[in-house]
């Protein structure tokens, strides 16, 4: 939303080149900011602590590396092979804080397993009902149309069992989190249909443990918390590495590496953020074949109507 | 936009019919969204299915479950209720189709037919249920929605004429098996699909 | 028909304002923007219709039932999605009417009650569009709603008072939820009763066009059907091409990532922005970091905003000049751009971090906004010297052609306005 505007900006300036000088003034400062936050991305010096004064830190101290992902673009879809891994990481390592609320286990079928795996998956989790004729509340083995149950009963249960910092759910984590592209890089991301902040962060995130911090951030850490210049709001998050090589068995022979893990993982967040996203793409090629054919149509009825008329 | 009524339309006439057929036809598919949004949705749909556990129903008891929004009837019927039902002339019924969603739609409204589920094929006689594995205790078991098919009240148990269900509402009369006997009801009360998926345990959906 | 219109004349009126209607005939792609937004005020309404079937504006459920929306309902995706963007393509479109109309002095005599009317939709627009970003109940709905009401602290004594009427609590909560949910419905319908004014209004007067000069034959107007129907209808064919390309590909662009985070009553994002369109107020509201005289910042800000609405209802007298359109103005044309560099320039300061130079950019902003109207259009009104006027739409017509010789479809092409 913050985006459009300077887009405008820049399209105002060439349609006014009486504007000038109120285009220097404009202008400028925005050259200097995009430089600056570009500084502040690339050099992880902590550009806040030479500033100094009240000026706030700009957070992450580092932009994520922009990767390919099958779903980018207009002709985006999913990697099924590459989301059946993403469930894996999920389901064997984050699941043990994260809850994942809004997806069921009947969506898991767009993963491409049956209905009969989606059954036996879900039977894996127990998950609360009830009340039963007693009065009870029971537990029973999940069936496709229940969603997969948080690991705490609530926030304050969650944040208390990890030392005040509540795991967020991960359910829409992709559509949640996502680095400010900065001028111009966004008025360009309307032509590259940028879309994949989410799962980028998500990957840089995961892959971005195990750096030395500067001396000055180092000093200023928390207890408790843990470098990460990809980190969105700080320069140390409460998440320790949740992944290391290996943790996770693939059976498709990919790479067992924390890098593969975080693609996986950060490409099923997106699916499970965005689980129509393939589909909207497809039809929204429909339509716009469509809509181009239709006002081609009606340009030519236009000059057809119009073609005796001067105006 | 006017289409003349001249036998061979020229290229203007095709560029306005093109552009008019184009418009029609995107109208129509945008307007589709917006009538299918109303049709069940995704987690609606996905609930369509229920377990209900019936090892403490004893005989002559029943419990109501809830599927689709809509209370199943589970009845454990006694001996002499199934008696009752079977001894019904078939010319005597109102409505002469089990109405059983387990069974095809003609299959004849005998106390066997009403009380069949899923797996067991229909063959119209008293003995289909048996000859597919399934126990005869199965037939105390009526299974139904139990939804007056009069105007969609929900009957009150072991009460009116015939012993079975009273619509209270505008007063139907329906016997031990779920058949609709006297009052304004046109039908059966509805058996749902459903099949015992062990000894106790009812799946309907 | 006969023996309908002679009891309610309904097809008259139908073939009077949308058939036989004279527009002028040099009319360009700016003004085609009224249409369009008359079709995105329908399918907004038609769109929030149907989602209000699946929505819940219960403080508890109803971020759920968003993503219900989005997940389970058949097309909701889809629905909620134009639902959203559309919104922002109804404000660009209402931006650039309000500039075409600042542009071709559509604002002066005799049309000052249809400029009014618009700027009253306009306002209401606002109003509508900032309660219904409140109703999926994220962390952008819930502080948007926090800020936004808290203007009203602003006035001194009555200030507090107004906020808890308005919320319905101390804070932000399930009653503020559903009032708003309440009013976002009512708003639209509301929006359409003034649009009909508009075009009432606009039906009197006629329409300006891009010579400024007034109508004074037949010759110089066509039949509003088909001519003016099939250009406006191509125009927004091609506005909901690009509508399309937003909602399809990139449908997150012009949102917030912290709106799909849960509303948080205790823990504020760190970084509140409004929605886009609102981001020039925002600017012109947080310029103000200093007391002026026994006003304090803090409503010195809320009125600057408020009075950036305000003037445009004294627009029409603000301008003293005899020229209607902007084209033969020579010096007032650089004003005008620079008013639009300005306002976009506000846009993107809004969306900055109030830190740096940043507030004292906005105050310099601010304050062009405001000499602009104030000073730029009662002065240089008296001052300028317009270039000379055609005698008639006509006589501008065919010396343009003559001049340039462009076949008569092309000549409407979107550069001539400016």
């Amino acid at each position: 939303m913050r985006k459009l505007l300077p887009a405008l900006l820049a399209a105002g300036l060439a349609f006014a080149p009486l504007s000038f000088a109120q285009a220097q003034d404009g202008q400028g400062p925005t050259e200097n900011t995009a430089s600056e936050e570009a500084a502040a991305g690339q050099d992880a010096s902590a550009e806040a602590a030479e500033e100094g004064h009240a000026e706030t830190p700009h957070y992450p101290l580092r932009h994520p590396e922009q990767l390919n992902w099958s779903f980018a673009g207009p002709f985006g879809h999913w990697d099924v092979a590459q989301l059946q891994r993403g469930l894996k990481v999920y389901k064997e390592v984050c699941s043990a804080c994260h809850g994942m609320r809004l997806v069921a286990f009947r969506n898991l079928e767009a993963l491409g397993y049956s209905e009969a795996q989606v059954k036996a998956f879900a039977a894996e989790y127990t998950v609360q009902d009830g009340p039963n004729g007693d009065g009870e509340m029971f537990e029973r083995p999940g069936i496709p149309s229940d969603y997969f149950p948080s690991p705490f009963p609530n926030t304050a249960a969650a944040a208390a069992a990890n030392g005040g910092a509540a795991p967020p759910d991960l359910s829409l984590i992709a559509k949640a989190r996502a680095v400010e592209r900065g001028f111009p890089t966004f008025v360009f991301d309307l032509g590259t249909q940028y879309q994949e902040a989410g799962p980028d962060y998500i990957h840089a995130l995961l892959t971005g443990y195990d750096q030395e911090p500067p001396q000055a951030i180092a000093e200023s850490l928390q207890p408790g918390t843990y470098y990460n210049p990809y980190f969105i709001s700080g320069p140390a998050l409460a998440m320790p590495p949740p992944i290391g090589d290996d943790q996770v068995e693939y059976p498709d022979g990919s790479p067992q590496t924390v890098d593969q893990y975080s693609r996986d993982v950060a490409a099923f967040m997106m699916w499970a953020a965005e689980p129509h996203l393939a589909e909207r793409k497809a039809t929204g090629f429909v339509v716009m074949i469509f809509l181009v054919v239709f006002a081609g149509l009606l340009f030519a009825v236009k000059r057809r109507v119009w073609a005796g008329t001067a105006h | 936009m006017s289409v003349h009524d001249t036998a061979e339309p020229n290229r203007r006439d095709f560029l306005y019919i093109a552009t008019g057929a184009a418009g029609a036809v995107g109208a129509a598919a945008a307007i589709w969204p917006f009538i299918d949004q109303m049709n069940p949705d995704a987690a609606t749909l996905a609930l369509a299915e229920i377990d209900v556990d019936v090892s403490q129903v004893a005989e002559g008891q029943s419990i109501t479950a809830k599927w689709r929004g809509k209370p199943i009837f589970i009845r454990h019927r006694t001996a002499q209720e199934v008696e009752e039902a079977k001894s019904v002339n078939l010319d005597d019924l109102k409505d002469p189709v089990a109405r059983n969603a387990n069974l095809p739609a003609d299959a004849p409204a005998t106390d066997a037919n009403r009380a069949t589920g899923g797996g067991a094929q229909p063959s119209g006689g008293e003995g289909a249920a048996a000859a597919d594995g399934m126990s005869p205790a199965r037939e105390q078991w009526l299974i139904m929605v139990g939804v007056c098919t009069h105007l969609g009240c929900i009957p009150l148990g072991t009460s009116g004429d015939y012993d079975g269900w009273f619509c209270p509402c505008h007063g139907s009369h329906y016997d031990t098996a779920g058949r609709i006997r006297q009052g304004p009801a046109p039908e059966n009360m509805a058996i749902p699909p459903y099949a015992f998926t062990t000894d106790t345990n009812i799946r309907i959906g | 028909m006969q023996w309908l219109d002679a009891r309610l004349p309904l097809p008259r009126l139908v073939y009077d304002s949308f058939v036989a209607y004279p527009v002028p005939r040099n009319l360009n792609y700016a003004y085609t923007f009224g249409g369009i937004l008359a079709l995105f005020l329908v399918l907004q309404i038609l769109t929030g219709v149907v989602l209000a079937m699946h929505y819940a504006a219960n403080s508890a459920i109803a971020f759920d039932s968003v993503e219900k929306i989005m997940r389970d309902v058949n097309w909701g995706w889809m629905l909620r999605y134009m639902h959203a963007n559309g919104a922002s393509f109804f404000f660009v479109a209402v931006y650039i009417h309000i500039f075409r109309g600042l542009y071709y002095g559509s604002y002066k005599a005799p049309r000052e009650i249809l400029w009014i009317l618009g700027v009253i939709i306009f306002l209401l627009m606002m109003a509508t569009a900032f309660m219904g970003y409140v109703l999926p109940w994220g962390q952008m709905s819930f502080w948007g709603a926090t800020v936004i009401t808290g203007f009203f602290t602003a006035f001194p004594l009555i200030g507090d008072p107004i906020q808890q009427l308005l919320l319905g609590g101390f804070a932000v909560d399930n009653a503020t939820l559903n009032r708003f949910f309440s009013l976002h419905y009512l708003l639209p319908f509301m929006i359409a009763g003034v649009v009909i004014l508009h075009v009432w209004a606009l039906h009197v007067t006629g329409q300006t066009n891009p010579t400024g000069v007034e109508v004074k034959s037949s010759k110089d107007t066509v039949p509003f059907s088909p001519h003016a129907t099939v250009k406006d209808g191509f125009a927004m064919v091609v506005f909901l091409i690009i509508f399309a390309y937003m909602l399809f590909y990139m449908p997150n662009y012009l949102g917030h990532p912290d709106n799909y985070v849960e509303a948080n009553p205790l823990k504020t994002p760190s970084h509140i922005v409004p929605e886009w369109y609102f981001l020039p107020f925002y600017a012109m509201l947080r310029a103000i970091t200093f007391n002026i005289g026994p006003i304090d910042s803090k409503l010195g800000g809320v009125l600057v905003m408020f009075g950036s609405i305000l003037v445009l209802f004294f627009l029409p007298w603000l301008d003293t000049s005899r020229v209607r359109s902007t084209a033969f103005r020579p010096v007032y044309k650089i004003f005008f751009w620079i008013m639009v560099v300005d306002c976009i320039f506000l846009g993107w300061l809004g969306s900055r971090p109030a830190e740096g130079i940043y507030p004292t950019l906005a105050l310099i902003g601010t304050i062009y906004y405001f000499g602009h109207f104030l000073i730029v259009l009662p002065v240089l009104g008296l001052v300028e010297t317009p270039r000379r006027l055609p005698g008639s739409i006509t006589e501008a017509v065919l010396a343009r052609n003559a001049g340039g010789g462009t076949p008569a479809g092309a000549a409407a092409a979107p550069e001539t306005k400016g």
